[in-house]
């Protein structure tokens, strides 16, 4: 991981009350690395960032960066939006309309030269996210894809301590997402800017977030690594069924060049996966298992085409009765694993917490960041 | 053929011009505030704003020039630094026609700024742009339409009012004989022939300027966010 630019924290306790709605967080939020603030819609997300922007005049508490102090309603204290140095991407882009790309570029470049001490250059901006081949179109002719990686751009050239990306993939479709997501993943290693980046997709906290704020109802669920805390929670009452997945990180043990595989060590249970070019032997892995993707089984199965299957134990099994559904829990040891099976499988197969099972890996999504 | 005297369409051109030019920059922060304010008093300065809108020219000129008489306090205070009178000045005139055809110029500004929401000041904000820099960098050139159409009808306004000129200015050629104040007076003393040739320049004139403007307005780009 690279350097941090700021080793310090961001301390939030605000309270914003709506009509209907209120948010209360009180968190201190190492500032550094990537942090999801996770949470179904209407838990609040997008208030806490607008109030983290100075957008929310109703925001009472403190906000403070690294010791400077944003809002303080007891001392008066409350900086307007353009003196935070904050820089932000929005769900729907909000690029210019009257200026193109390069002109929204330098919109933000002109007004963050010698307003902060992070030095990121347009060319550093351009080359990062391929920006180059858009630079003198204008934002209604850019695909939504591209709409994000400008609006990226133009966030980075403002030159901020701290970056906060809102929901950026979720105006796209799954082709668009596969496009942006190793951009997004290349941001932070390259720029070092801590970034909240606020996401309601499991896939996309699992994959891109250090660290998770879980909120619910305007208020903070659960707050830790991404491992742990998307082991810990109860991620179905949260998302949407289908999302519920959990996070495993192994270790590359080998490359398998006849079968353009990866080999990978789980705890001493051995995993393939689709050749892994940039990590070397040795490097760990972090892997993104949907609970849909899981099959179980109570004996190792005879020969199937799938590759990974992984031994652990039943710890939990919670049966939906409204619906076909029930989620099983595998412990596999220093990892928890999430399938979700039907009620009658589970029935026929007679599963018992305490009991050896195996899982079946459909499917596994990977990490592509390097050096993590 | 009898060609009328050209000095009242001069005149009318003039005011109007001038007139467009300080409702500009009058009318455009008092649109500002109107779209983006959440104050209490709106409604009581959206409704002074329109009063111009509803009332009998005759009436807004009947205030105006008891306002402008050498014995109210504005009147006085002009005689005072100038030494000239307000009524039956071009300057009154002046006054009168901001007066008059201000909900011209703020209504279609206002609407321009509440149409643009709040999504692109807000990202002018994040980029560290101070509301003055993000008003005339974003705002401004976003509503360009709505200041164009503001433009245009406060101006064409001015060249047609009539009543409150006659009221406030009265007919002085050369100070406050406007054109449509010519043709009334041509009608009057039955020279049909200068009132047909300015009515239907002044006729010719306000075609070829809207035909310009719609023209114009479909080429500018409409931005959506």
């Amino acid at each position: 991981m690279s350097p941090d630019r700021e080793g310090t924290t961001l301390e939030v306790d605000v309270q914003v009350a709506f009509s209907g709605f209120d948010l209360q967080v009180e968190q201190a939020i190492p500032a550094a690395g990537v942090t999801a603030v996770f949470g179904p819609s209407g838990s609040g997300k997008t208030t806490l960032l607008r109030s983290l922007l100075g957008f929310e005049a109703g925001s009472r508490g403190r906000i403070a960066l690294n010791g400077d102090v944003w809002l303080d309603s007891e001392a008066g204290v409350d900086v307007p939006p353009h003196r935070r140095p904050v820089g932000c991407t929005f769900q729907d882009g909000r690029l210019f309309p009257h200026l193109d790309v390069a002109g929204n570029l330098r919109y933000a470049e002109r007004r963050s030269a010698g307003a902060s001490a992070v030095s990121i250059t347009r060319d550093d901006v351009v080359d990062a996210l391929d920006l180059e081949p858009l630079l003198d179109r204008r934002p209604n002719t850019l695909s939504g894809g591209e709409r994000q990686r400008a609006a990226l751009g133009r966030a980075l050239l403002s030159r901020p301590r701290l970056l906060l990306l809102d929901e950026p993939l979720s105006a796209l479709d799954r082709r668009r997402k596969a496009e942006i997501m190793p951009y997004l993943l290349a941001l932070h290693p390259r720029f070092g800017i801590p970034t909240l980046y606020v996401s309601h997709a499991v896939d996309e906290v699992a994959l891109l977030a250090d660290r998770v704020l879980v909120l619910a109802e305007g208020r903070v669920q659960a707050f830790g690594g991404t491992v742990e805390v998307l082991e810990e929670l109860d991620l179905a009452s949260l998302t949407e069924r289908f999302q519920a997945a959990a996070v495993l990180e192994a270790r590359v043990s080998a490359h398998d060049d006849q079968y353009r595989l990866t080999w990978l060590d789980l705890d001493g249970q051995r995993l393939s996966v689709p050749r892994i070019e940039h990590l070397a032997v040795g490097e760990s892995a972090r892997l993104l298992v949907r609970s849909r993707d899981v099959s179980l089984a109570t004996e190792r199965p005879s020969p199937t085409s799938i590759r990974n299957v992984l031994s652990g134990v039943l710890v939990s099994l919670h049966q939906d009765e409204a619906t076909a559904f029930a989620e099983a829990t595998v412990d596999l040891g220093s990892h928890r694993l999430r399938a979700r099976i039907t009620r009658a499988s589970a029935a026929e197969l007679g599963l018992a917490i305490g009991s050896p099972v195996f899982a079946l890996l459909k499917s596994v999504s990977l990490d592509t960041r390097a050096g993590r | 053929m009898n060609l009328p005297e050209l000095g009242p369409l001069w005149l009318s051109l003039q005011l109007a011009a001038s007139a467009t030019v300080v409702l500009l920059v009058l009318g455009t922060p008092l649109a500002w505030w109107l779209s983006g304010t959440r104050s209490r008093l709106k409604p009581l300065v959206e409704a002074v704003t329109a009063l111009p809108l509803v009332l009998p020219p005759t009436v807004l000129g009947f205030y105006l020039l008891l306002l402008m008489s050498p014995r109210s306090w504005l009147g006085g205070l002009w005689v005072e630094v100038t030494d000239t009178t307000l009524t039956f000045s071009f300057a009154g005139l002046l006054i009168a026609s901001v007066v008059y055809s201000l909900p011209f110029m703020v209504q279609p500004l206002q609407a321009a700024f509440e149409s643009l929401g709040r999504g692109p000041l807000e990202a002018a904000a994040a980029l560290r742009a101070s509301p003055l820099d993000a008003f005339l960098s974003v705002a401004a050139p976003l509503s360009l339409r709505g200041f164009l159409t503001a433009a245009v009808l406060t101006f064409a306004h001015t060249i047609g009012e009539f009543g409150v000129v006659l009221m406030v200015g009265g007919n002085i050629p050369g100070k406050t004989r406007v054109i449509s104040i010519a043709i009334y007076e041509h009608v009057e003393t039955l020279r049909y022939a200068e009132a047909h040739t300015l009515a239907a320049g002044l006729l010719l004139f306000a075609f070829v300027v809207l035909v310009f403007v719609y023209v114009f307005n479909r080429r500018l780009p409409v931005h959506v966010a």
